[in-house]
């Protein structure tokens, strides 16, 4: 298990003051300029050899993204950096906890990053939901203005750099980039086409990189502790430590920092009580928040939680939201919500997820109740494959995706329900 | 899963709200968040004013407040924005209540992780309090209102009532959250689980132990 000394974000469950002299005595803001002397490229460079990949669901490298910034913006195009706080995929709860008890970790890490990449000014795009939340960060943004952290020659770095809250109002959407800039810039949040990505035009036209909360706030310690340090946790690709969410049918729930790739058995057992009703319970793991497949309990127990491990088993990491599910759950019914979910929040824009989400939650109710056809099983597995990859994002995949795992593992479930609905009894049949 | 909003009557609206303007302490709100972004960029605050705009229709109302049509067109002239531009918005985000709403507004978390651990009690005793999704009790008091995943997956189930969050739901602690409301008392926000704190392991945090009772600075232990 992870030691507590190697745990980054330690007033994770808020048992002490968010407020910065108490983030301060824990070690945050500490000599802030003198990372930022290391240089704009070694602060790069040094993220890069972290092994630090992106905590937002994708997990594309950090550092290398941040490269992809151009190193001589102007002041009439300058580059921005927007810190995606728009926490909605169901399962994950951990930027949240982040932000209400540990800000000036994102604060603090905004500036070093933002630097890095030769940004003007951070938007921190916070779910409008989280209405503490943005109270809280708010007030950390406040103070660390009024203590020279933020604007002008920040921290006394020489470097002039804000730090802006911009709260959304209700769209699992934007947490999608592109989206969210349309959001920041007062419209409506549907996704733009690529290319041109955002570190060529952006939020206003000008050279954009969109992050991760987790991402951000994770930055100062690395640069503190060094890039070695948090390559020593995890596997080769899979580095550095993580905020687990487990939710559903464990003894315990929480939130929980992790050495990335602890077995799932290991995470379950060490923080969570074990699976409601023992292991022999166990039904079905969504291991990185909705829009990653379901994996069944026998595929599951001992999968390494990174990224290559939940991939090697149909699956991904995510967000690392583990939905567990013990064998008292409907799960057509636990997807089919999901599938609302999706139908819910799809912002219209293209036909196939607009049409298509709506379809495959109709259909999915059918499975639920059995009424429907065998036959259908296959439609509706036809249909998520024309929904998958024909968007401009990727909610059209992460729509379809959960329903396919559900067809890949339960269909047998699936069939039982429809001939159950039409009275047919196949175990006599085959007696 | 919310069925559709009653809109009231084009005519009575614009006799109540035609003359709609911020407050001076929502203008000064509205000014601060305007000056977040670049100059002639002003069009970026529009969800924070529409947002400002319904918490003063709130007030005037003693409701959770909604946002009339000509209070939209307010904030399209006060931003210089198109009122297509701002509709827009105040109908693509679901915070915006498009209809009146009541004095609380119960918001319901029915996503699979809250599904899991329960949301159909919670919606049942809504319920059985007379709480009907998508409408409003006829003493005005409660809204109800089923969402999409609120993130509090790991003190789930959760309800948002207003700008309070209440998690680690049951049947009872729904009933007991509702009467205290109806009756003017102000029920403890976020968990209901007595002995939790936050989001750490119920019973006791299995990490970061030092940290329960102090500031703790781990640094020396590096």
């Amino acid at each position: 298990m992870l030691a507590d000394k190697d745990r980054i974000f330690t007033n994770l469950y808020g048992y002490q003051d968010f407020a910065l002299k108490a983030a301060q005595k824990r070690g945050d803001w500490d000599k802030t300029s003198a990372l930022m002397k290391l240089g704009q490229d070694a602060i790069i460079e040094e993220v890069k050899a972290s092994g630090l990949r992106g905590r937002g669901g994708a997990g594309f490298p950090t550092g290398m993204k941040w490269s992809f910034m151009p190193k001589a913006p102007t002041p009439e195009r300058p580059n921005f950096l927007v810190i995606n706080a728009d926490e909605s995929e169901p399962g994950s709860c951990k930027d949240r906890e982040i932000i209400r008890h540990d800000p000036h970790k994102l604060i603090e890490g905004a500036l070093i990053a933002g630097f890095a990449m030769r940004a003007r000014a951070a938007y921190i795009y916070i779910r409008g939901e989280y209405i503490f939340e943005a109270k809280v960060l708010e007030q950390a943004v406040a103070e660390a203005y009024s203590a020279g952290l933020l604007g002008k020659n920040a921290a006394k770095s020489g470097y002039d750099f804000d730090v802006f809250v911009h709260r959304g109002a209700g769209a699992y959407i934007c947490g999608e980039e592109t989206a969210m800039i349309e959001s920041l810039e007062g419209k409506k949040g549907q996704p733009r086409l690529k290319p041109p990505f955002p570190a060529g035009a952006g939020l206003y036209g000008c050279p954009t990189t969109v992050n991760n909360v987790e991402s951000i706030a994770v930055v100062p310690t690395i640069l503190r502790r060094g890039a070695a340090w948090f390559k020593s946790f995890g596997r080769e690709n899979n580095h550095g430590t993580k905020l687990f969410q487990i939710s559903g049918h464990v003894e315990k729930p929480c939130v929980v920092e992790e050495e990335m790739g602890i077995p799932f058995r290991e995470l379950i057992e060490k923080h969570c009580g074990g699976i409601r009703g023992g292991w022999d319970n166990l039904l079905a793991v969504i291991p990185g928040g909705s829009s990653v497949p379901l994996v069944p309990a026998a595929m599951m127990m001992d999968v390494p939680m990174d990224f290559d491990g939940c991939k090697a088993v149909g699956s991904g990491l995510g967000t690392a939201a583990v939905i567990v599910m013990d064998k008292s759950t409907d799960v057509v019914r636990a997807i089919s919500r999901l599938s609302y979910f999706y139908k819910h929040e799809s912002c219209g824009q293209c036909t196939p997820c607009r049409e298509g989400t709506g379809w495959m939650w109709r259909v999915m109710e059918k499975m639920r109740t059995g009424n429907a056809e065998i036959g259908d099983i296959d439609t509706l597995y036809d249909v998520t494959k024309q929904v998958e990859g024909h968007t401009i994002c990727a909610l059209g995949d992460a729509a379809a995706w959960p329903i396919q795992g559900l067809i890949k593992h339960f269909r047998p479930e699936m069939e039982r329900r429809i001939h159950e609905a039409k009275g047919d009894n196949m175990l006599e049949a085959a007696e | 899963m919310a069925g559709a909003v009653h809109i009231p009557d084009e005519a009575e609206t614009r006799a109540k709200w035609g003359s709609f303007a911020f407050s001076p302490a929502y203008k000064a709100k509205a000014d601060v968040f305007i000056g977040r972004y670049p100059a002639g960029r002003q069009q970026s605050a529009v969800m924070a004013l529409l947002d400002l705009a319904q918490r003063q229709v709130g007030e005037e109302t003693q409701t959770q407040g909604w946002l009339p049509v000509p209070v939209i067109e307010y904030v399209a002239s006060y931003l210089g924005m198109p009122y297509m531009r701002t509709y827009e918005v105040a109908t693509f985000y679901t915070m915006y209540n498009l209809a009146p709403v009541g004095r609380f507004h119960v918001q319901i978390c029915g996503t699979t992780p809250c599904m899991l651990r329960g949301s159909d009690d919670i919606i049942a005793a809504c319920k059985n309090r007379g709480l009907v999704k998508g409408g409003t009790t006829p003493d005005g008091l409660f809204t109800l209102n089923e969402v999409e995943c609120m993130g509090n997956c790991a003190s789930a189930p959760m309800v948002q009532i207003n700008d309070d969050n209440y998690e680690d739901l049951d049947y009872d602690s729904m009933t007991a959250i509702l009467s205290d409301l109806a009756e003017g008392k102000q029920p403890k926000v976020g968990t209901q689980l007595p002995g939790r704190h936050t989001v750490e392991p119920y019973g006791g945090a299995t990490t970061l132990q030092a940290m329960v009772d102090k500031n703790h600075d781990y640094r020396g232990e590096y």
